[in-house]
């Protein structure tokens, strides 16, 4: 019997998906900044507190570090912590833990344990907070091995990956778009999951391959939509996952299109784009391109505050149809 | 831990703590495992030296009533993190030295398949959750060992050793902090050797004492003279029974000396010979025990004469069985980065 379906915003998709782990296990509970009372910085965790208790929905100092260290430590000895950061950028205060830890204490004792440690980062630009509270760090955590980094883009893998997450036995660190906690669609009710470290095609196409992440994905289809009414055939691939990458969907859909353009919120260099463009040029792939590689990424700057700045700072709609009309026309 | 009788008991009334506490076999346990933990350390350097072992090391040498002290109240299922100068942590929480030098030798029997080396030395089996590279590292998993600890009810109390020179890192003062608001049942050890790495507490450090910090997390902050095992043990003892209790974390300070340089690359230039000189022939720690031992009549030099052959012996069999075993296939390397998945 299918499960009922209703629409849920991003957002009470995560909240769902966490209540569900915690019904399901007594080892799950959730750590972080004001996540109890106040229900999160972005209410993803709302009003958890009053059906969990406060020993579940566990208020911590503002300690990012020694936060992501009781985490780890919990999660090291037996217990299923959801780590909440109130924004992705205060990851930079608890890299040690993240990355000297959680990443590589199964692999320094010889794999005698395992991580089992969920993170939340609530990324990106777009909601005025400027340079400090709007910044796209997962390529920093995909580069780290003994992570998995996930972003999923649709409230239905909200709340899937987040529970593919908690039943993983190693660290997985799952960034969320800010502007994505209220966008709305279909999530059925109770269990399921969707499995980390596979792509997914949004749209199929002929004629480019559009490589997206995170709300980017949203963007692209939406840029797709007006290149159809011009005749161009846009393939979107959701990443979901950038470590360990889906290379095998993102060989095959350019292996059809000939054409591969990456879009990510990300400052451009050294990011998710460039390693998909390399993954690409070392692989059967390659032969098939008919044109360059784009990429689309963040500017090389700071996010700003001033809202037409910010906008210009990340990719938008525009900007893909231009690039992608571009590409598919050979005008490069 | 089953203590010395009542009869016996009474006689000991007057003696230092660990005398009233423990059986005399017990008490020669610990007198072994502090050869153990000084011998299995020499033996590292000496392989070290001689090009058996590579990469680097930071014994603790002249610490070792510290880390028996603290351990001995501890049950196998009690957990510690450890440091960088970890060995005899790890030894005290009852690991096999053949495996330690087995890692130490990069073999695939040592306690981390050969992927760790003497900076991530562990015994998961034993409660030792690993020393740790990072300054400080191991302070807030231990705390978080501890809410695991309160959450599923299963008593254990987690001990965190860390040096002098992770005080003034934040993930102490985080650490700290978290395990008072929360009552945790964990005991921050501070090994307090003078030094970090080659920086004086006296330069580094803002308090006169480290365990001056308890004030400020509201714990009980304890000075110990960490190279008198009875002292060592009496404060952990103390600290263990307050957190088995649900009292909360304690702060001990451990005052003591390390008789090597911080790692092999030390030239020793921030401290005077006379200052190593003194330390070393004043107030060894095994030294000093020994002497009490002796004194309260718990043992005889023949008694000591057996100890030190007993642990040559198991030293030399370690390194023969670390010699002797395999080294991992580099086809493995990728082993143990993430959990294998059915």
């Amino acid at each position: 019997m299918d499960a009922m379906v209703r629409e849920l915003s991003y957002a009470q998709a995560i909240q769902e998906a966490m209540a569900i782990a915690m019904d399901m296990d007594e080892r799950v509970f959730l750590m972080g900044e004001d996540i109890g009372v106040y229900g999160g910085a972005f209410q993803v965790t709302g009003d958890l507190v009053d059906r969990y208790g406060a020993d579940r929905v566990l208020d911590t100092p503002i300690s990012e570090l020694g936060g992501a260290g009781v985490a780890v430590g919990a999660a090291v000895t037996g217990m299923r912590p959801i780590f909440e950061f109130q924004f992705s950028d205060f990851a930079t205060l608890a890299m040690e833990q993240i990355v000297n830890q959680a990443a590589k204490m199964r692999f320094m004792l010889g794999g005698e344990v395992s991580v089992p440690v969920v993170m939340r980062f609530p990324a990106g630009s777009g909601t005025g907070a400027a340079a400090q509270h709007s910044q796209s760090l997962e390529a920093w955590l995909g580069h780290v091995p003994g992570l998995k980094v996930i972003q999923p883009a649709t409230p239905y893998d909200a709340k899937g990956m987040l529970l593919a997450a908690v039943a993983d036995p190693d660290p997985v660190m799952i960034f969320e778009h800010k502007l994505l906690y209220k966008a709305k669609g279909p999530v059925p009710e109770g269990y399921y999951t969707v499995p980390i470290g596979k792509a997914d095609i949004r749209r199929e196409g002929r004629d480019l391959t559009i490589v997206a992440t995170s709300i980017m994905v949203q963007k692209a289809l939406d840029a797709a939509a007006t290149l159809e009414a011009e005749g161009i055939d846009v393939e979107v691939v959701d990443l979901r996952t950038i470590r360990p990458m889906d290379k095998q969907t993102v060989i095959d859909s350019v292996k059809k299109t000939s054409r591969m353009m990456c879009v990510y919120e990300a400052v451009k260099t050294l990011g998710i784009g460039a390693e998909v463009s390399a993954m690409i040029a070392e692989s059967e792939a390659f032969d098939y391109l008919d044109a360059p590689i784009v990429r689309l990424g963040g500017a090389e700057t700071p996010i700003p505050y001033n809202p037409e700045l910010e906008k210009a700072t990340v990719p938008q709609v525009p900007d893909i149809i231009s690039a992608a009309r571009d590409l598919v026309k050979g005008v490069r | 831990m089953a203590g010395a009788s009542k009869a016996v008991a009474d006689s000991r009334a007057n003696l230092p703590f660990v005398y009233r506490q423990y059986s005399a076999e017990q008490l020669k346990e610990v007198l072994y495992k502090m050869y153990l933990i000084r011998r299995f350390e020499e033996g590292a350097e000496e392989s070290y030296m001689r090009g058996l072992i590579h990469g680097t090391m930071h014994l603790s040498i002249g610490q070792e009533a510290s880390a028996m002290g603290i351990c001995m109240p501890l049950t196998e299922d009690d957990q510690i993190t450890s440091t960088h100068r970890g060995h005899g942590h790890c030894i005290a929480k009852g690991a096999e030295v053949k495996r330690m030098f087995a890692e130490f030798f990069g073999k695939t029997t040592g306690y981390c398949k050969g992927r760790g080396g003497s900076m991530h030395i562990a015994d998961v089996g034993k409660g030792n959750l690993g020393a740790n590279g990072i300054v400080g590292g191991g302070i807030p998993i231990a705390v978080g060992a501890a809410l695991s600890s309160k959450m599923m009810k299963t008593g254990k109390v987690v001990v965190s050793f860390f040096g002098d020179g992770a005080n003034n890192e934040g993930a102490f003062h985080e650490a700290l902090n978290m395990a008072a608001v929360w009552k945790l049942p964990v005991i921050f050890v501070c090994e307090n050797n003078g030094y970090g790495m080659s920086t004086s507490t006296a330069r580094s450090t803002a308090v006169k004492n480290i365990a001056d910090r308890a004030s400020a997390y509201s714990m009980p902050g304890v000075i110990v003279n960490g190279n008198i095992f009875s002292e060592v043990a009496e404060a952990s003892h103390k600290a263990v029974e307050r957190a088995r209790a649900g009292e909360g974390p304690t702060l001990i300070e451990s005052k003591t000396y390390r008789h090597r340089g911080h790692s092999k690359s030390d030239r020793n230039r921030y401290r005077t010979k006379e200052e190593i000189e003194d330390w070393m022939s004043n107030r060894d720690p095994i030294t000093l025990f020994e002497n009490e031992l002796r004194e309260f009549g718990f043992i005889d030099d023949k008694g000591i004469e057996s100890i030190r052959d007993a642990v040559a012996k198991e030293i030399a069999d370690g390194i023969e069985f670390a010699k002797a075993s395999p080294s991992p296939d580099v086809r493995d390397t990728a082993n143990y980065v993430y959990t294998e998945q059915a």
